[in-house]
């Protein structure tokens, strides 16, 4: 059974079972593989998307529950909040291994979409969700900040 | 994802890999320069743009190393920065050897200081020649040409290194090309400089081998056996049948489980949940941790071997009997599982006249031969196409080349015709054991007259080495050097200090886990020191620069960068809860401080870790903190609260809820200083690591007067905000 899924503005129709995983249905049906595979059990958030809007964990998402949403994934998260964390994440290099920072980035964009000038205490709380192995967390903590003073201008 | 390089031109001439002539013997290899781009030599590729590649003999697990090499590169050849493109070198040891190791491989913190005046050679000489085509082209003298971001120029002629590559193609370097004095460097040691892999690891595009996708190709995992030793017997996949996706299960040859395959990840995933399995246990590790720790602890009596030149237990205890005071310590440190982000997974597919690995590739040097033996093939016919790597830590540089290995007798047992994705789970991972082994250690130290008179200090740990083919080179006289690597050559200088080893037999297997040794004997030579300087009556820091003032570099390094950290820290200065550690790893020099305090219920709140590190060059200087920063991440992670037990020999953990990893919530400030320095660059990814554990349990016995001898330090009743 086919299950219609719009992910960045396109609709694609998808065979897969209705409680596959969302994030498994992006990578391996969609080939859309920014979005990482860390845990499985929404325990690291390397697989953080947007469902209208909203932050959730790919990994424990089901197909069946996103249809007819809006799904954003790294490659086509957009917007004042989306260029200024990762200009904020290029200008502070964040990054090392790099791969759970597109979760990184889609929890902070979310975030400053939320709380535009976040104080550490609002960064660690909605950040604690994401791991991070390399600890790049202090470099986060500042590229959000950072991030909110470019949206300021 | 490859780019057929239709056509290249070669240039003669590589100073650095011995003045050869450039052979492309990878024509669907790494390289992604386009056609008609000009391989300089090894390292350095010039496209008709101008464009400079460098190519990275190193795999990239985030420690920076993309951007190091291209550093060295840029610097001599006066490169663009912004356009410098970088390419991973194919799986091939004849060119792409690490220096130290004699193969291709990235370990032990080696990448800058093997590279440092290879990479820097190889970009003279790409000048040399580039300058003597537009001298040539131009009738003007070379000297007189000077290069200002990748553009030649002389008066008023300017051209773009593309411009001069068929001339240059036509000339030879010298065997040595001149590098600069470092008073003229422009890149190297510069703050400022934007890591090369920035840009596409923030907007998804950068690719880990578990983002490749071949036509026809399937995915595998593996149902491994529950506990280390065990042997399969057989198994059932009936209930397999009905999955959605799912294809096939195999028996591995070497009875070490069964591989599952899907169509896709998933499928693969959910078969094997359905597929049961029987296993031969006799052999197999069935002890408890429990019985493990005592075990390790038993080993203690006796030492194997006392690995010491000059120490000698009886001497030792003759001075321990003299001495004023004898302080005695237990410290039990657990098995660790390195669990990188990217689970481990690799992609072989059929090639001509072998395979192709797509693979976050620690050890090319390895995989090749090891593969080759697998499949019986020659090595020349093992590909190895290098990918980012989500995090190693260790865990992807295996002397079995052991996912690798599953992945070859996974496609094997396909026929050797379908491409095969292979994919570890986090479950996997952190139940598949190559573990940091679980260590015991015991020290008595004797004092008298407020100094040490005296160190007993016993270690009973697993090798790593013995039995691999590192094992001729680290291990000697039966000592596995790395398991008693910072203590036996420690350059305090202490009186009668005997270190004896024991190795601890056990199939949980083994392996180097960032600063590999040190991990554990950082934290308790630096945790007893701390307790010696308490019962001479001394502060910790003057304690410690008391026994480093023989004058010898390596104790004038560690010198300057203790009294560099406690400056910066504000050490003695404050009623604030401060512990200090002091380690040499990698042949770099790192003294941090730890600031806690100590918050409602008695939880622990880690405030700050100011970091001195002396590690000669500082190449890129925000890399060198960003590891610092990542090492005392990862390693105070570690000692709050990370551990694997086993039950009857299985794994109690399973995934980050019960591997908890450090979190944003638990990260303290990190306040990084470089001592400058103009000695040969040394290691970063790792030493940042090794103090962190024992400057934060120094500084929770100042706060609270605890002293924390078994980890983690959850298990031993702290409790952390």
């Amino acid at each position: 059974m086919a299950i219609n899924l719009k992910v960045n503005g396109q609709t694609h129709s998808v065979e897969a079972p209705p409680d596959t995983p969302l994030l498994w249905v992006l990578r391996d049906d969609l080939d859309m593989t920014g979005t990482k595979f860390g845990c499985g059990v929404a325990s690291c958030g390397a697989c953080t998307v947007h469902v209208d809007g909203i932050a959730m964990r790919s990994c424990v998402t089901a197909l069946e529950d996103v249809a007819g949403a809006e799904v954003t994934t790294i490659e086509g998260v957009s917007g004042p909040a989306a260029q200024a964390v990762q200009k904020a994440w290029r200008a502070l290099d964040v990054v090392q291994c790099g791969y759970c920072q597109s979760g990184q980035i889609m929890s902070a964009v979310t975030l400053l979409a939320e709380t535009p000038n976040p104080t550490n205490a609002d960064i660690d709380a909605a950040m604690a969700g994401n791991a991070c192995r390399c600890a790049t967390y202090q470099r986060i903590r500042a590229a959000i900040h950072h991030a909110a003073g470019i949206l300021e201008g | 994802m490859t780019h057929h390089t239709t056509r290249r031109s070669f240039l003669k001439g590589a100073a650095a890999a011995g003045a050869m002539l450039v052979v492309g013997t990878d024509p669907r290899g790494a390289f992604a320069a386009g056609p008609a781009t000009a391989e300089i030599n090894p390292f350095v590729r010039i496209a008709p743009d101008g464009t400079v590649h460098v190519v990275i003999k190193h795999f990239e697990m985030g420690q920076g190393t993309t951007t190091g090499l291209s550093t060295l590169v840029a610097e001599e050849l006066d490169a663009d920065w912004e356009t410098l493109t970088v390419d991973f070198a194919p799986g091939d040891s004849s060119r792409y050897a690490n220096l130290f190791f004699g193969s291709q491989g990235t370990g032990g913190s080696t990448a800058i200081a093997n590279s440092f005046m290879q990479y820097r050679q190889a970009g003279a000489a790409a000048r040399e020649v580039l300058v003597q085509a537009a001298a040539e082209s131009w009738g003007v003298s070379p000297a007189e040409i000077t290069i200002v971001k990748g553009r030649l120029l002389h008066g008023g002629k300017s051209a773009h290194f593309g411009e001069m590559i068929a001339k240059a193609a036509t000339l030879t370097p010298s065997e040595k090309p001149a590098v600069k004095e470092p008073s003229a460097f422009r890149l190297i040691g510069v703050d400022g400089l934007p890591r090369k892999d920035s840009a596409s690891k923030t907007d998804g595009s950068a690719l880990f081998a578990i983002d490749v996708k071949l036509p026809g190709m399937v995915t595998a995992v593996i149902l491994r056996a529950p506990r280390f030793g065990a042997r399969l017997t057989g198994f059932d996949a009936t209930e397999a049948a009905g999955i959605s996706g799912y294809l096939d299960a195999k028996a591995l040859p070497n009875g070490a489980g069964v591989a599952v395959y899907g169509g896709s990840t998933w499928a693969a995933i959910r078969a094997r949940e359905a597929i049961t399995a029987e296993w031969d246990f006799s052999a197999a590790e069935n002890r408890s941790t429990q019985e493990l720790i005592a075990y390790h602890q038993g080993l203690l009596d006796q030492p194997a071997y006392q690995v010491r030149e000059g120490g000698d237990f009886s001497q030792t205890g003759q001075a321990l009997a003299a001495a004023d005071r004898v302080i005695e310590a237990d410290l039990i440190f657990p098995h660790l599982a390195h669990a990188p982000m990217e689970p481990l997974n690799c992609v072989i597919e059929p090639t001509e006249a072998g395979v192709r690995f797509h693979d976050g590739c620690q050890f090319p040097g390895i995989t090749q031969p090891v593969i080759a033996q697998v499949l019986g093939l020659p090595v020349e016919a093992v590909e190895v196409t290098t990918v980012y790597a989500g995090g190693s830590f260790g865990r992807r540089a295996t002397p079995s080349a052991d996912y690798q290995t599953e992945a070859a007798s996974a496609f094997d047992l396909m026929g050797r015709q379908t491409p095969v994705k292979l994919v570890w789970t986090r479950e996997d991972d952190i139940r598949g054991g190559y573990y940091r082994p679980m260590a015991a250690h015991r020290a008595k130290i004797g004092i008298k007259d407020g100094k040490i008179s005296g160190w007993d200090h016993r270690i009973a740990v697993k090798s790593i080495l013995k039995g691999t083919p590192f094992e001729s080179v680290l291990v000697h006289g039966g000592v596995d050097e790395v398991s008693v690597e910072g203590i036996k050559d420690t350059h305090y200088a202490i009186p009668a200090l005997a270190v004896g080893l024991t190795d601890a037999e056990t199939e949980v297997t083994a392996l180097w886990w960032r600063a590999v040794g040190h991990t554990h004997t950082a934290y308790a030579f630096e945790t007893l020191m701390d307790m010696a300087a308490e019962a001479a009556g001394a502060d910790p820091v003057a304690f410690r620069r008391a026994l480093l003032a023989g004058g010898s570099a390596d104790q004038q390094r560690l010198l300057g960068v203790l009294d560099l950290a406690a400056k910066k820290a504000g050490w003695g200065g404050s009623d604030k809860s401060m512990g200090v550690a002091l380690h040499k790893s990698f042949n770099s020099y790192v003294a941090q401080i730890a600031e806690v305090s100590v918050q409602e219920g008695g939880a622990i709140k880690i405030e700050r870790v100011t970091c001195a590190v002396d590690c000669g060059v500082a190449v890129n200087p925000d890399v060198i903190r960003a590891q610092m920063e990542g090492g005392i991440g990862f390693g105070l992670g570690a000692v709050m609260r990370n551990r694997i037990t086993l039950t009857e020999g299985k794994v109690d953990q399973s995934n980050f809820p019960d591997y908890e990893p450090l979190r944003i919530t638990d990260m303290p400030v990190i306040d990084v200083h470089i001592v400058p320095s103009t000695a040969a660059p040394t290691g970063v990814g790792e030493p940042g690591t090794p103090p962190a554990g024992p400057a934060l349990a120094n500084a929770i016995y100042a706060a609270t007067g605890k002293r924390v001898t078994r980890l983690p330090m959850t298990e031993s009743g702290i409790t952390f905000v």
